[in-house]
């Protein structure tokens, strides 16, 4: 973008370009390091555990994946990450048959009383009513311990409301002209023209409601006490926190997989999927931040 | 003149017919838009405003078994009972600190990091930092207590390997009030330090290219150009970031604090939300609970309000 500007900042100084390039290289270090001591945790076998802990290296030679197998074995494990899946596809398809058509009726601009519906949406997005008064509508509808609770309550999350809404609007105004007039109504205008161009958008407001999804902690200890329905976040705190490995995974003292290794490794899981499928999408996804970012 | 003759009832009957009509014709024309509306509606009618009506129950001893409407009104009761607890300043104080705490220390290292991204010579380098450096925005507190778990428990984490090798004593970090609130900050801008550089780079992009240029011409080292060009050029975004995490002062990171905090760090761990949870869900005590996070809400209303105004007084733009 600003070609011509590098070429002229490149030929000063080196020592600036060190500076700025090691403190890059300090950062990521400070973020890598305890994502490899995770995975590194993970694969240590029960006979190396006490022996550097505080060592960042371990001989791939010994690295042992028992963790991995217990975990990935054990019924309590893979029915967690299966509500989990189920959770988050279940959810995101709720928040966008939601959050699309409202946002699209919202950005219609001549619609007959839109500035009513916007401030209808503004006064929850600037008063927040707290815990409790929403807590008393999911047990009053009978959704406790049914994952409707926590799919609902957040069905459409204002903030991504509204930046879809933005988007919409900067559509060009013409190609919807040119459909309406080809007698195509609004669903078709939605559907045919306006989602083909939507593509970054809808990735990244799909990708933002994903993670919440898989995310979801709060909601599920609050709303989900039945253990067949938790996700993977209430297993792990479980696991994290357990003195005794026992009551979540089948722990075998015999076994070659130490309680640290188990907790690592399930920390590891659990982050794995979010932490696949972002970078495919990152290039969409910061255009959509900026965009519902700062409005003037 | 056609107008003279015709009787001012006449008149105003047909603006009527003529609105009426505009009316339905309007109402047919975008019958679609509004069906399209129609899940949203009821979306916004079921959870958002009964929530907002069952907010009532702040100013009533609210009796399950009455209902939200039926209960017995008691006023200000319940403000007046978190006003005078002993609680009131620890959890606005404890609150407070989280906030400004993570926005001072966070907010100089997003610009740094911004500012380097930004400066660097070697492109593709700069863009896998900042992949890298936005990942951790995506994990979960509860992955984070694990990471944490890893990187500072005093049986086997990171730190305390390192300070026993040292021939230190190993530090509770997570369970130790005076480290508690440090972890907290510091977990905080570890996570988010990365995401929140997409409004910096993105106002350091906006910058004319030809200042920099000229500013070269004319002598300007390096720092002088970021002090004088790039600084600047990004002091309305650093301006309104800053007023509006003010105007969310009282959000000091519920999520992080629910999974982090236990009972030896409650003294300064503590902030409104945790204790609304308390009270509200664990002890059943829903007005009071309730009374407290009204009055979050409405502080939190004014001075988003507030920021949102002074926001767009002094840098031109709001979140609104």
């Amino acid at each position: 973008m600003a070609t011509k500007a590098r070429i002229i900042k490149r030929g000063d100084d080196t020592i600036f370009q060190i500076l700025v390039n090691t403190f890059l290289v300090l950062l990521l270090i400070a973020v890598l390091i305890p994502l490899w001591k995770v995975l590194i945790m993970s694969v240590t076998p029960l006979n190396f555990l006490d022996v550097k802990a505080y060592g960042l290296w371990l001989d791939p030679w010994k690295w042992s994946f028992e963790a991995y197998k217990q975990l990935l074995s054990h019924p309590s494990f893979t029915r967690a990450a299966s509500n989990s899946g189920i959770i988050t596809i279940g959810g995101v398809i709720v928040n966008m048959l939601l959050t699309v058509p409202f946002a699209y009726a919202l950005s219609v601009e001549k619609l007959p009383g839109r500035k009513f519906f916007i401030t209808m949406v503004m006064i929850p997005f600037l008063f927040n009513a707290g815990l409790i008064p929403v807590y008393l509508v999911v047990n009053k509808l009978g959704l406790i311990d049914s994952w409707w609770a926590v799919i609902l309550p957040g069905g459409i999350n204002i903030y991504n409301l509204l930046v879809m809404k933005s988007f919409f609007e900067g559509l060009p105004e013409e190609l919807k002209e040119a459909a309406r007039l080809d007698g195509a109504n609004e669903i078709q205008v939605l559907w045919t023209v306006i989602l083909p161009l939507s593509k970054p958008i809808l990735l990244t407001i799909g990708l933002f409601y994903a993670v919440a999804h898989w995310n979801e902690f709060f909601n599920a200890i609050l709303y989900l006490n039945d253990a067949k329905l938790q996700p993977l976040t209430i297993l792990l705190r479980n696991i994290l926190l357990a003195a005794n490995m026992n009551e979540y995974v089948e722990y075998d003292a015999f076994s070659s997989a130490s309680v640290q290794s188990i907790k690592s490794a399930s920390v590891f899981l659990t982050m794995l999927p979010m932490v696949a499928i972002y970078p495919w999408i990152q290039k969409y996804f910061t255009k959509g931040t900026l965009l519902g970012g700062v409005k003037s | 003149m056609n107008q003279a003759i015709t009787p001012g009832k006449i008149q105003a009957d047909t603006n009527l017919h003529k609105t009426w009509s505009k009316l339905t014709k309007n109402l047919a024309k975008y019958k679609w838009v509004y069906f399209m509306m129609i899940p949203g509606l009821i979306y916004f009618l079921l959870f958002r405003y009964q929530a907002l009506w069952n907010a009532q129950i702040a100013f009533k001893d609210f009796k399950p078994l009455l209902g939200v409407f039926d209960s017995p009104f008691v006023g200000f009761k319940h403000f007046l009972t978190f006003f005078d607890s002993f609680y009131f300043e620890q959890l606005i104080g404890n609150t407070i600190f989280f906030s400004v705490g993570k926005l001072i220390l966070g907010m100089p290292m997003a610009i740094l990091l911004a500012i380097c991204l930004y400066e660097s010579a070697f492109k593709g380098f700069s863009r896998f930092v900042q992949t890298i450096t936005y990942m951790p925005h995506f994990l979960s507190w509860v992955i984070m207590l694990g990471i944490l778990l890893v990187m500072l428990s005093p049986g086997e984490g990171f730190f305390n390997a390192i300070i026993k090798a040292g021939g230190g004593d190993p530090i509770p970090f997570l369970t130790t009030p005076k480290y508690f609130r440090w972890v907290v900050i510091f977990s905080d801008i570890w996570k988010e330090t990365g995401w929140s550089t997409i409004l910096y780079l993105a106002a350091l992009m906006a910058i004319d290219p030809t200042l920099f240029e000229a500013a070269a011409v004319d002598g300007a080292s390096r720092l002088q150009r970021i002090w004088h060009i790039s600084l600047p050029g990004i002091l309305p975004t650093i301006v309104v970031v800053t007023l509006l995490r003010l105007g969310s002062i009282l959000d000091a990171g519920f999520h992080q604090i629910f999974v982090l905090y236990s009972l030896p760090v409650y003294s300064v761990g503590d902030i409104l939300d945790t204790w609304v949870y308390r009270q509200g869900v664990l002890e059943f005590q829903f007005s009071l609970a309730t009374a407290v996070g009204l009055f979050k809400g409405t502080i939190g209303l004014i001075l988003v309000l507030v920021s949102n105004k002074l926001a767009k007084r002094f840098a031109g733009s709001g979140i609104y």
